[in-house]
C-alpha cells in the first residue's frame, strides 16, 4: 500500500483521502473475491470452519479472529489472523512426547 | 509468412474503453511502417472498424461470405486507399452470430495468417460467445483499458479468461490518461493499474479531442501523422508492438508550471 505526501496532509487535515486512492482500495479488494470466486457467504462460512478447526487444538480469540482474501500480482492468498491466547495444554502436550 | 503472423486480440471485458480506436489506429501506423497488416472486426454484432478506418462505402463482401466459400478471401478485403499495406476483413451479418463457432474464427485467422505479418482483431465487449470465439483464434493479446474501477475490474477478468486460453503476452494500453486528475490523485495513477493487474504496459493513451475529430472523419490520427497527444501515443505503441525501444510518457511530468510541480511533490510516495 502506498502513501503519499497528499494522502498525509489530507489525513492531518481530516480531509477525506482523494478518489484515486479510495478507488485503489476498493479494487483491490473487489479483485481478491473475484479472483478467488468465493462468495461473501460462502467466505463467512470459512472463517467461521477454520476457526472452529483452529480452537480444536488453541485458545484463540474469537472475537479478533478474522480471515480474509489478500491479492498481490494475480496472486490471491487466503489470510488469517488468529490470535492465540494460550496453547490448550492437554491435547498437544500429550501427543507431543 | 504463416508461423510467424502475430494474432493479436484487442479486447477489454467493459466496452466504449477504446479498443476499436486503438485496433484502427495500430492498423494503419503499423502498414505505414511497411508491414502487411490485416484487420479483422471480430464485434459482429456492432461492427465498427469499417467506419472509423473510412472504409464502410467499400465493402461489398464479408467475413460471413468468405467462411461460406461464397468467395474468396482476397475479395472482401478492403485494402486501404492512402495505407495499401493495410486491408480490412469486414464482419459480415450480426445473424452470423447465431451460428459462428470458434472453429469458424480460427479458419478465417489461418486464411489471413497466410498473407500478412499481423492480424489484429477487433474483439467484441462482454465475455460471452463473440469473445471465445475470438481468444480461440489469438495468440497473444493487448488488454485495453481506463483508469476508472469498472473498466480495471473488467479487464481484470478478461485477463484471467486470456491466461486460461493460453493467450500470451498480454499487453496493458491505459487509454483515456487525463495527466492533471492524475496528479491530483483524484483518478487511477499508471502505477495504480499496472500493479493491479499486474500486466506490462504496452502504453498508454491521452485524453484527447482529436481522436472524436478523426473519427467523425474515418481518417484515424496515425493516417496523417498529426502531432496531437493521442495521435503520438498510439505511434509510440506500433513501435512498441515491432520492438522498439520507446520511453512511456510519463504523465506526472507533462507540465512544467509552478501548480504542476506542486502537484508532482503532494504525489511523493512516503511508504
Ligand atoms: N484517447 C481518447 N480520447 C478521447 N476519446 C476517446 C479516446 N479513446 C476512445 N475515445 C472515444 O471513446 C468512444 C469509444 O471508443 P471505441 O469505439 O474505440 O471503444 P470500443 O472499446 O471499441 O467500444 P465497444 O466496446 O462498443 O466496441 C468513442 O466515442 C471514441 O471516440
Ligand atoms: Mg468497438
Amino acid at each position: 500500500m502506498t502513501l503519499t505526501l497528499r494522502d498525509i496532509l489530507n489525513k492531518l487535515l481530516r480531509r477525506q483521502q482523494t478518489s484515486a486512492t479510495t478507488a485503489r482500495e476498493r479494487l483491490q479488494l473487489v479483485l481478491a473475491h473475484d479472483r478467488s470466486d468465493l462468495s461473501p457467504e460462502l467466505l463467512d462460512q470459512l472463517r467461521r470452519e477454520i476457526l472452529a478447526v483452529v480452537a480444536k487444538y488453541v485458545d484463540i480469540d474469537i472475537e479478533e479472529g478474522a480471515v480474509s482474501l489478500e491479492t498481490e500480482d494475480r496472486m490471491t492468498a487466503l489470510v488469517a489472523n488468529l490470535p492465540i491466547k494460550r496453547p490448550l495444554e492437554k491435547k498437544t502436550d500429550e501427543k507431543a512426547s | 509468412m504463416s508461423t510467424n503472423t502475430r494474432i493479436i486480440l484487442i479486447c477489454s471485458g467493459k466496452g466504449g474503453v477504446g479498443k476499436t480506436t486503438l485496433t484502427a489506429n495500430l492498423g494503419i501506423a503499423l502498414a505505414r511502417q511497411g508491414v502487411q497488416t490485416a484487420v479483422l472486426d471480430a464485434d459482429f454484432g456492432l461492427r465498427n472498424l469499417d467506419l472509423l478506418l473510412g472504409l464502410e462505402n467499400r465493402i461489398i463482401y464479408t467475413a460471413q461470405e468468405v467462411l461460406e466459400e461464397s468467395c474468396r478471401l482476397e475479395q472482401a478485403l478492403v485494402k486501404h486507399k492512402q495505407e495499401p499495406n493495410l486491408a480490412l476483413l469486414p464482419a459480415g451479418n450480426p445473424r452470423m452470430l447465431e451460428w459462428l463457432k470458434p472453429d469458424d474464427m480460427q479458419r478465417i485467422v489461418a486464411m489471413l495468417t497466410k498473407e500478412f505479418e499481423y492480424v489484429l482483431i477487433d474483439c467484441p465487449a462482454g465475455v460471452e460467445d463473440g469473445f471465445k470465439n475470438a481468444v480461440s483464434a489469438a495468440k497473444e493479446a493487448i488488454v485495453v483499458t481506463n483508469p476508472e474501477v469498472s473498466a480495471v475490474r473488467d479487464a481484470d477478468r478478461v485477463i484471467g479468461l486470456l491466461n486460461t486460453n493460453q493467450v500470451k503476452p498480454i499487453q496493458l494500453v491505459l487509454n483515456r490518461v487525463r495527466p492533471k486528475m492524475m496528479a491530483s490523485q483524484e483518478m487511477l495513477s499508471v502505477e495504480d493499474v499496472t500493479d493491479i493487474l499486474a500486466l506490462p504496459l504496452l502504453g498508454l493513451v491521452l485524453e484527447d479531442e482529436q481522436v472524436i475529430v478523426s473519427t467523425n472523419r474515418g481518417e484515424p490520427l496515425t493516417l496523417s501523422g498529426s502531432d496531437s497527444p493521442a495521435a503520438r501515443c498510439y505511434s509510440n505503441i506500433a513501435k512498441r508492438i515491432q520492438g522498439e525501444d520507446i520511453p512511456l510518457i510519463d504523465p506526472s511530468k507533462e507540465g512544467t508550471g509552478i501548480t504542476d510541480k506542486l502537484r508532482r511533490l503532494m504525489q511523493t510516495k512516503i511508504f
